[in-house]
């Protein structure tokens, strides 16, 4: 193919030329077409009117202020002025004074909330009046929850035993008189009909979990098909569970998913109540038993009375305390009154281990109905003391014997409960009840499972002041009981929320990890000693956390223990890092590093790892050169960079090169450019594989180059010259790597930038060309967010960018003139662009204005001590008049599109085409030529001769000419404006 | 709701419901007050009848136990029941209730029969008190009569004596129990308590304390067993029968020894009411408190209870 834009001037015209644009703009004169600008003025008529305003006066962002001097005549039109009779008002914002100042959604909620919600099923969500006792301080029960049935769990077979029958019979026999065979029989039956039993034997913890969600499931559907007398059932033969202790280490989760039904129940017979009130309007959120009407005070005394003949201990109990606060209904004192009657009847409960959690639920109850009867709360408590030799009994004993359970297990099942109703009695408790609670648990003989729980439930800072206290009884402990690093697993966790006093802190972390380094068995000792990590980098020094680094490596090196305990080593980490935010510091702890490499798991390293470079990142102030931090630092973001792989997920990639970036970014060698480059060098080797990276990289490098300019003050020497030309080769060999083309394009012109603004003229020269030789490879789509999108807007972003450039970049004095002009565009025609695009026409109109501007004598902009065109050339009539051909054939080609767009659907875009060629010509070509007028004129008809030309544009171009017509040297366009007409849309 | 059909209706289906609904929620009445409330008829047509009457009665019904006579006598020979009240009106005279919902008051004077007395409301094994309304609906041929009953209660005015209260201490050993057969081989155990009262109102719980000061063995319950001792017949004969009302467990398993343990029962309504003696029957009740030894021994400490109503 003949290239259009033959680099030397070929002798003669080109040969393709239609007759129709012959008639068009047959102008061989040697004059420049272009019109002849004077920048500078230009820039000075465009500049916004300069009005002059007194400050003090006006600002715009100072509020309105009006004056309102009519007001006195009285509100005429009764809008806002009438309103205001003093002499000046500042003048409301009309948005928030519509709403009152308060925000519109939180209006609503206020307005749906007091009459609906409250008194729903969600025990949790309490009243106004609740809040002022329970603050969100208190850590609530269903935050217990889920930690209570992960902890404790069997493996051990389960079964449920129910009996939907009267209670009479099941009295006077024993469930297990019934003989196998019926047993079997009654398995079958799925229902939970009058008279019937269920076994269910061999189930599984998880068959467990299911049949006790099924029976909250057939409560619920029970009490929606008014069946009040089997959902009560199901509630009693579900409570009735609880007093079964086989399987024991499953039994604070029974209790939690049992609970979970008896809070259902309660919640169903309060509102069911709760509603019976709700004629003719509903009850008050404070009522009193006054409010209630007789038929709901019957409904609930009927509720009563059948709780109260529930034959066993148990059930009856726990029924009755779940509809402990359907006792608002009947009398004011009847919460009070229950409450401790209930915790009177926990005393018969002869087994410690139900008895501890029948009180946990009740406080709980207690809590959530009547935060501010504290009287029950502490009698429970004391009531636990007083039985708790029964822990240790003889019954228990033999249980544990059976069930093969041993001691120190047995102990840890109590801890929630007891953690629950210490919780309760501390909450808010005046320092002179712990003391005394406290006293009394000292009095108990190994009270080490009070005293956990003392540490985990009372406050932090009364624990803090008193840790040596406690450390010295738990010292006193019994071996055999409560496993003491559990003890100092509680001590720590109150001590990393409360300081103590200061001058005991280093006896107290002595004396702790005195214990800790004993534990034999590495979980317990990882999950007691992370927990003292948070108190040792509170109150020491890089030395004592080292000590401790150093001790946890020693424990969990055999037997490569640490790979059972990443997320405690990992928590380690987490709780170090806010402490040390100097990562000299950090860095220069020996067994930092050392540490780090017992995470041989990969995930688990790469998340250590981005960890570390998010508090760098993060706390990191200013750019460092400290080799201890780089070496670190950088080995850090190669295991990153390294756990990437061909199965790695494109954000995974894009977060870690964020960090890595973060890196790169914080490290400078100040005015050693050298040693930045080589940094850079041995970066690009090491995050070969994360493109954001390598891109940043070349960022860095092309920065660097800027900024030696800028010390140099633009006059290289030819040190830094030979340096800033080492930048340019690194970028130049580094881009080809990159896999996304218009990245490599992109960064291409900007190094080609650089290099120009460096005087590196042939690395320019390179990079351009590149540049231009890449761009027949642009595909036609690209991906962007994993959608196939058109390649072409990019492309026209580029290529304009492109062309912008190329108007400081002087030729090359071996090859011809204007020869990236002509390589750009000869690549621009043979690129495939899309079918029925106009992309190449719109490349070759906006390549004029270009052409307009190098024809120039003093260039719009120049890049200092780099010599344009238009000093290489001097205005010479030659350089004009290959420009002037050059227009000439773009010209042509423009004009042979719009000819080929003359049928059908072509119009429109004919009609565009040729508004935006006549818009270049109006602003660059020279109207006085005739012949160049005439063609405007005859682009401008073209493109209204459709009427697809938008009529306010037209006009405003119109307004333009005539505005600009008015200047001296452009009187000419005064002509042509009574040429071009406005035609109406037909 | 009793559906009633009509057979040769064109509508086909036509559904009437007759209901009784006392004006007092918990359906409680003394003697000598109105036993008010209103009838209560749904209908979706015009409800063609011949008239509607109402009548009110309390029966005393006794029963004689099988164990005190023979199978037979005891079905046949259950003694006459006692009317302690009957009266009957006419509510509507014969004529047409109008579609839809037909609300018709009523009002009853409660007054005993003659010299009679209006005794509570107790429902027994081998006595009943019981006191009915009833509602009939009578309807020209082809249509079912409808009647409706409705049970209500009656308590006797509250009696003047006051209510001492005369607590009763115990103690329980295997020296003091009856009925033993070999007294050595019992296992050593003390439990000491006391009933807060066993004159009680039968509208507050049973209460008291019971302490397990020792035990040789381990306890496996202790209950309180509520009782009732009903007497049918005369001087010449009777029959005194003695049953379970109910059961409450109020320890479970082996409890803390020194600790006292609340003794709490609420006396069930319509199954227990003041204590009562009259010239034909009589209904007492007694409190057992039983413990179980895991061994299964049983050891029952036996208390009468004189209910009153205050």
């Amino acid at each position: 193919m003949v290239p259009l834009f033959p680099a030397l001037c070929c002798s003669g015209l080109c040969i393709n030329m239609t007759v129709h644009i012959i008639f068009l703009y047959m102008f061989y004169v040697l004059h420049r077409h272009s019109r002849a600008r004077k920048y500078e003025a230009e820039v000075q008529m465009c500049r916004l009117e300069v009005s002059a305003v007194d400050f003090s006066d006006y600002h715009p962002l100072k509020a309105i202020t009006v004056t309102d001097s009519k007001a006195r005549r009285g509100g005429r039109k009764g809008s806002t002025s009438s309103s205001s009779s003093s002499s000046s008002s500042v003048v409301l914002d009309p948005l928030s004074s519509m709403l009152d100042g308060s925000d519109p959604l939180s209006l609503f909620a206020a307005v749906s909330q007091t009459p609906a919600l409250p008194h729903s099923i969600s025990l949790g969500r309490k009243r106004r009046e609740k809040e002022e006792e329970v603050g969100s301080d208190f850590e609530p029960w269903s935050s217990k929850r889920g930690e209570i049935l992960s902890r404790f769990t069997t493996t051990e077979k389960l079964s449920i035993n129910l009996f939907m029958g009267s209670d009479k019979s099941k009295a006077s026999s024993p469930s297990s008189a019934v003989s196998e065979k019926v047993r079997t029989r009654l398995e079958e039956l799925d229902d939970l009909e009058e008279g019937s039993q269920r076994e269910l034997l061999n189930l599984s913890q998880q068959d467990y979990v299911n049949r006790i969600e099924e029976l909250n499931q057939s409560l619920k559907e029970a009490w929606g098909s008014d069946q009040k007398v089997k959902a009560l059932k199901i509630v009693i033969q579900c409570s009735k569970l609880l007093s079964d202790t086989s399987v024991i280490q499953f039994y604070p989760s029974k209790f939690v998913l049992i609970t979970d039904i008896l809070d259902t129940f309660g919640g169903l017979v309060y509102d069911r109540i709760w509603s019976m009130c709700a004629d003719p309007h509903p009850l008050p959120e404070s009522f009193s038993a006054d409010d209630v009407n007789d038929t709901a005070k019957e409904t609930c005394l009927n509720w009563f009375f059948k709780i109260a003949s529930i034959r066993e201990l148990v059930p009856r109990l726990y029924v009755e305390a779940a509809l402990l606060k359907c006792n608002r209904f009947l009398t004011k004192s009847g919460i009070q009154e229950t409450l401790q009657r209930l915790t009177a009847m926990i005393r018969g409960i002869g087994d410690p281990l139900v008895a501890v959690y029948a009180r946990a639920y009740l406080c709980r109850v207690g809590m959530e109905v009547a935060p501010h009867l504290k009287d029950s709360l502490n009698k429970n408590f004391f009531d636990l003391l007083a039985t708790f030799r029964q822990i240790h009994g003889e019954s228990v004993q033999n249980q544990l014997a059976q069930q093969r359970v041993e001691i120190p297990i047995y102990l840890t099942l109590y801890s929630p409960a007891i953690h629950w109703i210490l919780q309760c009695v501390a909450y808010r408790a005046p320092e002179v009840l712990l003391t005394e609670m406290m006293d009394r648990c000292k009095k108990l003989g190994n009270n080490a499972l009070l005293l956990n729980s003392v540490m985990w439930a009372f406050r932090a800072e009364f624990v803090a002041m008193r840790a040596t206290d406690f450390i010295g009884m738990i010292k006193d402990c019994d071996e055999a009981g409560f496993p003491k690093h559990l003890l100092f697993a509680s001590l720590g966790r109150s001590l990393s929320c409360a300081d103590p006093p200061e001058s005991e802190r280093l006896s107290i972390l002595n004396d702790a990890w005195k214990v800790i380094t004993k534990v034999r068995s590495p979980r317990d000792y990882i999950n007691c000693a992370e927990i003292w990590v948070e108190f040792t980098c509170r109150h020491f020094t890089k030395r004592e956390v080292n000590t401790i680094l150093a001790d946890i490596i020693k424990h969990m090196t055999p037997d490569r223990a640490f790979e059972d305990a990443y997320p405690q080593l990992q928590s380690v980490i987490k709780k170090i890092l806010p402490h040390f935010h100097d990562f000299s510091v950090l860095f220069s702890m020996e067994k930092f590093l050392p540490f780090l490499d017992m995470f041989q798991k990969d995930s688990v390293r790469v998340e250590v790892c981005k960890s570390i470079m998010e508090v760098f990142i993060k706390h990191q102030q200013e750019a460092t050169r400290d080799p201890v931090i780089l070496n670190a630092l950088l080995h850090i973001c190669k295991t990153m960079h390294d756990s990437v792989n061909a199965l790695t997920l494109d954000d995974e990639k894009r977060s870690l090169s964020l960090l890595i970036n973060g890196f790169i970014r914080m490290v400078s060698f100040g005015r050693d450019f050298e040693q930045q480059l080589s940094f850079c060098v041995e970066a690009r080797a090491t995050f070969c594989n994360l493109e954001p990276v390598i891109i940043h990289l070349i960022h860095t490098v092309n920065q660097l180059a800027m900024e030696t300019r800028c010390v140099m003050k633009g006059n290289h020497s030819r040190k830094t010259a030979a340096f800033v030309r080492a930048c340019a080769a690194y970028s130049f060999i580094t881009i080809p790597s990159l896999t996304s083309i218009f990245n490599r394009l992109n960064l291409y012109l900007l190094s080609g930038e650089v290099a120009l603004a460096n005087q590196c003229l042939s690395q320019a020269d390179a990079f351009l060309k590149a540049a231009v030789s890449l761009l027949p490879e642009v595909p036609r789509t690209i991906s962007i967010e994993g959608k196939q999108r058109s390649s072409e807007p990019f492309l026209l972003d580029f290529i304009n960018n492109f062309l912008s450039t190329l108007l400081v970049v002087p030729d090359h004095p071996e090859q011809g003139v204007l020869y990236l002009v002509r390589g750009l565009l000869n690549m621009v025609q043979d690129y495939t662009w899309e079918d029925n695009s106009d992309a190449k026409i719109r490349v070759y109109i906006s390549a004029l204005p270009l052409l307009a501007a190098m024809s120039q004598e003093s260039y719009l902009y120049t890049i200092p001590k780099v010599d344009s065109n238009e000093t290489l050339y001097g205005g010479d009539p030659k350089f004009i008049a290959e420009i002037n051909k050059l227009c000439e054939t773009l010209i042509g080609q423009v004009l042979d599109h719009l000819k080929g767009l003359g049928r059908d659907e072509g119009v429109r875009r004919q009609g565009s085409l040729a508004f935006s060629l006549f818009g270049c010509l109006l602003a660059h070509g020279d109207l006085r030529n005739n012949k160049l007028n005439q063609l405007a004129v005859n682009l401008w008809n073209l493109s209204h001769k459709h009427g697809f030309c938008d009529t306010r544009t037209s006009v405003r171009t119109l307004e333009y000419i005539k505005h600009q017509a008015q200047l001296a040297d452009l009187s000419h366009l005064s002509d042509m404006t009574a040429r071009l007409s406005l035609q109406s849309r037909t | 709701m009793i559906p009633a059909r009509c057979r040769f209706s064109s509508a086909g289906k036509m559904s009437v419901s007759l209901d009784i609904r006392l004006k007092r929620a918990n359906k409680v009445y003394h003697e000598g007050e109105r036993v008010s409330g209103v009838l209560l008829v749904n209908s979706r047509d015009a409800l063609q009848h011949q008239g509607v009457s109402l009548s009110l009665e309390g029966l005393v019904n006794l029963q004689l136990s099988s164990k005190s006579v023979g199978v037979f006598e005891a079905f046949y020979n259950s003694v006459k029941p006692i009317q302690l009240v009957s009266s009957n009106m006419e509510v509507v005279k014969p004529g047409k209730i109008p579609a839809g919902r037909t609300e018709i008051p009523f009002e009853f004077p409660l007054q005993a029969k003659g010299n009679k007395v209006l005794y509570e409301t107790y429902h027994g094994v081998f006595v009943n008190i019981q006191y009915t309304l009833r509602c009939d609906m009578r309807r020209p041929l082809l249509a079912k009569d409808l009647s409706k009953t409705c049970e209500f209660m009656v308590h006797c005015q509250p009696q003047k004596s006051k209510l001492q209260p005369n607590p009763v201490e115990f103690s329980i050993t295997p020296e003091t129990l009856q009925n033993v057969r070999e007294r050595s081989s019992l296992p050593r155990f003390l439990i000491r308590g006391h009933l807060d009262a066993t004159s009680c109102a039968v509208t507050q719980p049973l209460t008291g304390e019971l302490v397990l000061e020792s035990s040789e063995v381990a306890i496996k319950s202790i209950e309180l067993q509520l009782v009732r001792v009903e007497t049918c017949g005369c001087a010449e004969g009777y029959a005194r029968d003695a049953t379970e009302i109910q059961n409450i467990q109020i320890a479970e398993g082996d409890v803390c020894r020194g600790l006292s343990i609340p003794i709490y029962m609420v006396f069930p309504r319509l199954f227990t009411c003041p204590t009562l003696e009259t010239t034909n029957f009589k209904v007492e009740f007694e409190v057992n408190i039983v413990i179980i030894l895991q061994d299964d021994h049983l050891i029952t400490e036996n208390f009468p209870l004189k209910l009153v109503r205050v």
